[in-house]
């Protein structure tokens, strides 16, 4: 199996913490990303999957738990020194290009914002250097370097945003829903830079996305939360071809396609948490049904499980 | 079936400080009696505006729909009626759903008067028998506890409820013609589900006809009968919904729907639209798609593409369908759903 990257160990993240309205946006997660893979995470709007994605880099700091990247516990780092390092290996695309880069800064700045900090150019004209490279290879040309960000549009903005976060020359970048704001054309322009990126740089990704046919295309496998725990972690092909979860399997079957033959058939499974019927002394955990395909079940349900995926198999 | 709105050479033009955006150039469409027409393209090709026209919601200050422009609804031309007149129309004969139901309802009105204001005002109906139907729209909805519900605030519901209110609302006065502009693009795809079988089964229940604007062809092929594809203020390709996702001829319509992975896509790349839209203050000559279109011709980019026919009711502006251009392989992910089109032409298609 290839090198783990990152390992998360029951990362938890509650907002207003002891208060009476806590917020448990995350709630004891754990699961490893690999080098040079794609992770997706999917859910819906407010199972904390965006703050799973900020949490992993630090830009929340973790209620309980472990972010441990090649072996160094991220929220850790003692001083600022030891999180630059961080830093520099792991950045972030954001969902909105027009919030994330800052109006009043030139394109050539904001792309330089990372050079700067970790002293990356020696000179002002390798510093320029480095962002007309950076431009050129995002798709945009060095022209553009000296414009401001609301010149452009908005897959183009997108492509600035990413540009940035390869100026530091990451390990790892974790893309929060880069392609929720573009239109159906512009999508498949930027997701198509992404993969050319991640065969070219060797950059390992996790992307957070609810368009679901989308995130089968781009991942290796793919995680569902749901209310702020993982529910479901299998590879693509395993996820959607055989759903173990019940949450799963309602969320698939959703997804509108765009095919008619497809929709005419399709039947809405609904999700009611309360079918689980768990009782106070099972052990709810993540449980490996079958190789790789993990799911948050109990012991009960994971023998279940165990017993129908073995039939199916055969 | 028989024709509930035609609308015929729509032409509209924004005045704006940096000149004239024209951003509908001669739209033709018509909407049968109960069926659903989806209006797709990406953002500015101009089917909000072609909506929008209809209900005349357009701001008087800056738009003009140019004259030859028709909007003929039961025998009325829309663009050219009255402020007064259209009054009787909007909200009574054609309702408007928005994309965002957080902000297309009243925040300082209980829900029950919002859904009650359009019957007051429409049917005359008093205040006691408004509040009753209310109920009834509630029930029908789908919304729970309505008795209860009816005298809260918009502030007490979820997105998705909220998107319900909405549809009770625009349905309150039993509207011929249902305009949905991107109603579920801002709710999560287990709530869009939830929304859609709603929006299907009332459309059974009351007959009326829909015009349902997105940009998800997903959406689209859950709930359309007929497609029309926007480009550049015009429909470039309209036809039923088994012909537009397994037969379109269109070079953007290839593209549009190559570029969204289906679940069994296995490329190494996703086949993507070159460029970017056109500028509408400046529209291109010929083929307004000339500049991103792999499949150009020279005479793209002099004159513009007639709407060609391809079946009683498939036609699409492309000059790849005229007998002397010469034939080219569509994208793969195309030929994979052409494949797929004879078998359906043996079972009819339709919801």
């Amino acid at each position: 199996m290839a090198e783990k990257l990152l390992e998360i160990n029951d990362l938890k993240l509650y907002f207003n913490k002891g208060t009476a309205n806590e917020v448990r946006a995350v709630d004891g997660i754990s699961f490893d990303i690999y080098k040079g893979e794609t992770l997706g995470l999917v859910g819906e709007s407010g199972c904390g999957k965006s703050t799973t994605g900020r949490t992993i880099i630090r830009l929340y700091n973790a209620t309980d738990g472990e972010v441990l990247y090649k072996g160094e516990n991220v929220h850790k780092a003692k001083n600022k020194a030891q999180l630059l390092k961080f830093n520099r290996t792991m950045q972030m695309i954001f969902q909105d290009p027009y919030a994330s880069l800052n109006p009043r800064m030139k394109v050539l700045d904001i792309i330089a914002e990372g050079i700067d900090l970790h002293g990356l150019a020696k000179s002002k004209e390798e510093r320029t250097k480095k962002v007309h490279e950076l431009l050129e290879t995002v798709g945009l040309n060095r022209e553009h370097a000296g414009r401001y960000p609301h010149e452009f549009s908005g897959g183009q903005r997108q492509r600035i945003g990413i540009a940035r976060a390869l100026a530091v020359d990451p390990e790892f970048i974790i893309a929060d829903e880069p392609i929720s704001a573009l239109d159906v054309s512009i999508q498949a322009q930027v997701v198509n830079l992404l993969k050319k990126l991640q065969r070219e740089k060797g950059l390992t990704y996790l992307f957070i996305a609810h368009d679901l046919s989308m995130v089968k295309y781009i991942s290796d496998r793919i995680g569902v939360m749901y209310f702020g725990r993982l529910v479901e972690l299998a590879t693509s092909e395993q996820l959607y071809n055989n759903p173990l979860h019940p949450y799963t399997k309602s969320l698939l079957s959703a997804i509108p396609l765009p095919d008619p033959i497809y929709e005419r058939n399709r039947k809405r499974v609904a999700y009611d948490p309360a079918s689980h019927q768990y009782t106070d002394q099972e052990d709810v955990k993540m449980r490996e049904v079958t190789p790789g395909h993990f799911v948050l079940c109990s012991e009960k349900e994971y023998l279940e499980m165990k017993k129908t995926s073995s039939v199916t198999t055969e | 079936m028989k024709n509930i709105l035609e609308v015929q050479d729509l032409t509209i033009s924004f005045h704006t400080f940096a000149g004239e955006v024209q951003a509908i150039r001669g739209v033709n469409f018509e909407l049968k009696k109960g069926e659903t027409l989806a209006i797709v393209g990406e953002s500015g090709s101009g089917k909000s505006v072609t909506t929008k026209s209809i209900m005349r919601l357009l701001p008087k200050s800056n738009s003009e729909i140019k004259a030859g422009s028709q909007i003929l609804f039961e025998g009325k031309n829309l663009a050219e009626l009255s402020d007064k007149e259209m009054e009787k129309i909007r909200g009574k004969e054609i309702s408007m759903i928005f994309q965002d139901p957080m902000t297309s309802l009243n925040p300082t009105m209980k829900i029950g008067k919002q859904i009650a204001e359009p019957l007051i005002k429409h049917q005359k109906v008093s205040k006691q028998q408004a509040k009753e139907r209310a109920l009834e729209l509630l029930k029908l909805v789908g919304l729970p506890q309505p008795e209860k519900r009816i005298n809260q605030y918009p502030h007490q519901f979820s997105g998705g409820q909220r998107q319900r209110i909405v549809i009770a609302v625009a349905l309150a006065c039993n509207p011929k013609i249902l305009i949905a502009d991107e109603p579920t693009t801002a709710l999560d795809v287990t709530i869009q589900a939830q929304i859609l079988d709603l929006m299907k089964n009332l459309q059974k229940k009351i007959d009326t006809s829909i015009i349902f604007i997105t940009h998800d062809l997903g959406v689209v092929a859950n709930v359309a009968d007929r497609v029309a594809v926007m480009y550049g203020g015009k429909i470039i390709e309209v036809g039923t919904v088994d012909e537009i996702f397994y037969n379109p001829q269109h070079p953007y319509t290839w593209g549009l729907i190559s570029s969204m992975p289906s679940l069994d896509t296995m490329d190494e790349n996703l086949y993507a639209i070159p460029g970017t839209p056109p500028d509408l203050l400046n529209p291109p000559k010929g083929d307004a798609f000339a500049v991103r279109n792999e499949y150009a011709m020279n005479i793209d980019l002099l004159e513009e593409p007639p709407m060609f026919k391809v079946s009683d009711t498939h036609y699409a502006a492309t000059w790849l369908l005229h007998p002397d251009a010469p034939k080219v392989d569509p994208p793969v992910a195309v030929k994979r759903r052409q494949n797929k089109f004879p078998e359906m032409n043996s079972v009819k298609g339709g919801k």
